[in-house]
C-alpha cells in the first residue's frame, strides 16, 4: 500500500480521530492514501462511517494489539 | 460535488456534560463536512461567557443573575452527580486520564472548524448578559436565524 500521508491518532478520544482525519484529507489529492493509527475503540466504526460519507474508500484495515490501522483512499 | 449538508444544534442547557455532548457532535459534524451552527439560548449562553468578571451597566436583578450563573464553559456544573462542584472536578480528572477533550478545548476546536456559534439575543436580555461578556467569535440572532438554518438541516438537535 502506497501511503501518501500518515496520521498518528493514537491516544486521541472521540471526536478527534475523524477531526484530524478530515484535516489531513483536506491537503491530499484524489486517489492518495491516508494511513491512520488509532487506539479509540469507537474509531473503527467512526472512521468507516466517515469514509463512506465522504466517498473515500477504506483499502485496508488491520489491528495490532491495541492499535487500529486504516488505509483510506481519498475519493 | 454533493450539496452542502447542515447540522444545527440548539444548546439550551448549561450543564458541562450536555454542552460537551453538543460540542462533540458539532465537531464530528464539521469533520463530516457539514455546515454546523450551534444556537445558544437560556442556560446554554453560559458556555459562551468569558471567564473574568466584566463591567457592564446592570440593574440589581441582572447583577444577581450574572453573579450566580457560571462564568464560562469551564465553570459549568454537571446535570447529574454535581455534588456541589466535586462532580466536575472528578470528571475532569477522569477525562484527562482518558485523553478526552475538555469543553473549552472542544469550543476552540469548533471555532477552528468554522462552526457558527450564535447567541440568542432575547434570552441574553432576560439573563442580563451583554455582548462584551461573551466570546468574540459569537454571532447574534433570534428564532428566525435558527429556523433559517434548521429548515435546510439534515441533523437538528435540541440539547
Amino acid at each position: 500500500m502506497n501511503t501518501t500521508t500518515f496520521l498518528d491518532a493514537k491516544g486521541l478520544a472521540c471526536p478527534m480521530p475523524i477531526v484530524r482525519a478530515k484535516k489531513a484529507m483536506k491537503d491530499m489529492q484524489t486517489g492518495e492514501v491516508l494511513e491512520i493509527h488509532t487506539t479509540d475503540k469507537g474509531s473503527v466504526s467512526d472512521l468507516t462511517a466517515w469514509a463512506a460519507s465522504g466517498n473515500h474508500e477504506i483499502k485496508d484495515q488491520q489491528q495490532e494489539s491495541d492499535v487500529f490501522k486504516f488505509w483510506i483512499q481519498k475519493g | 460535488m454533493t450539496e452542502q449538508k447542515k447540522t444545527t444544534i440548539v444548546l439550551f442547557s448549561g450543564d458541562y456534560d450536555k454542552a460537551m455532548a453538543a460540542y462533540i457532535i458539532a465537531n464530528g459534524a464539521a469533520a463530516y463536512d457539514h455546515e454546523v451552527t450551534i444556537f445558544h439560548t437560556f442556560w446554554g449562553l453560559n458556555a459562551l461567557r468569558k471567564d473574568e468578571p466584566i463591567k457592564n451597566n446592570k440593574n440589581f436583578i441582572e447583577k444577581l443573575f450574572g453573579n450566580m450563573m457560571p462564568r464560562g464553559a469551564d465553570k459549568l456544573g454537571l446535570s447529574q452527580m454535581n455534588f456541589a462542584g466535586m462532580g466536575p472536578k472528578m470528571i475532569k480528572h477522569v477525562m484527562k486520564k482518558h485523553n478526552a477533550m475538555t469543553l473549552p478545548q472542544l469550543i476552540d476546536m469548533a471555532v477552528e472548524q468554522d462552526v457558527k456559534l450564535i447567541a440568542c439575543t432575547m434570552t441574553m436580555d432576560l439573563l442580563g448578559l451583554g455582548e462584551i461578556e461573551l466570546l468574540k467569535e459569537v454571532e447574534y440572532g433570534g428564532v428566525a436565524a435558527y429556523l433559517g438554518e434548521a429548515q435546510d438541516g439534515q441533523v437538528n438537535l435540541f440539547i
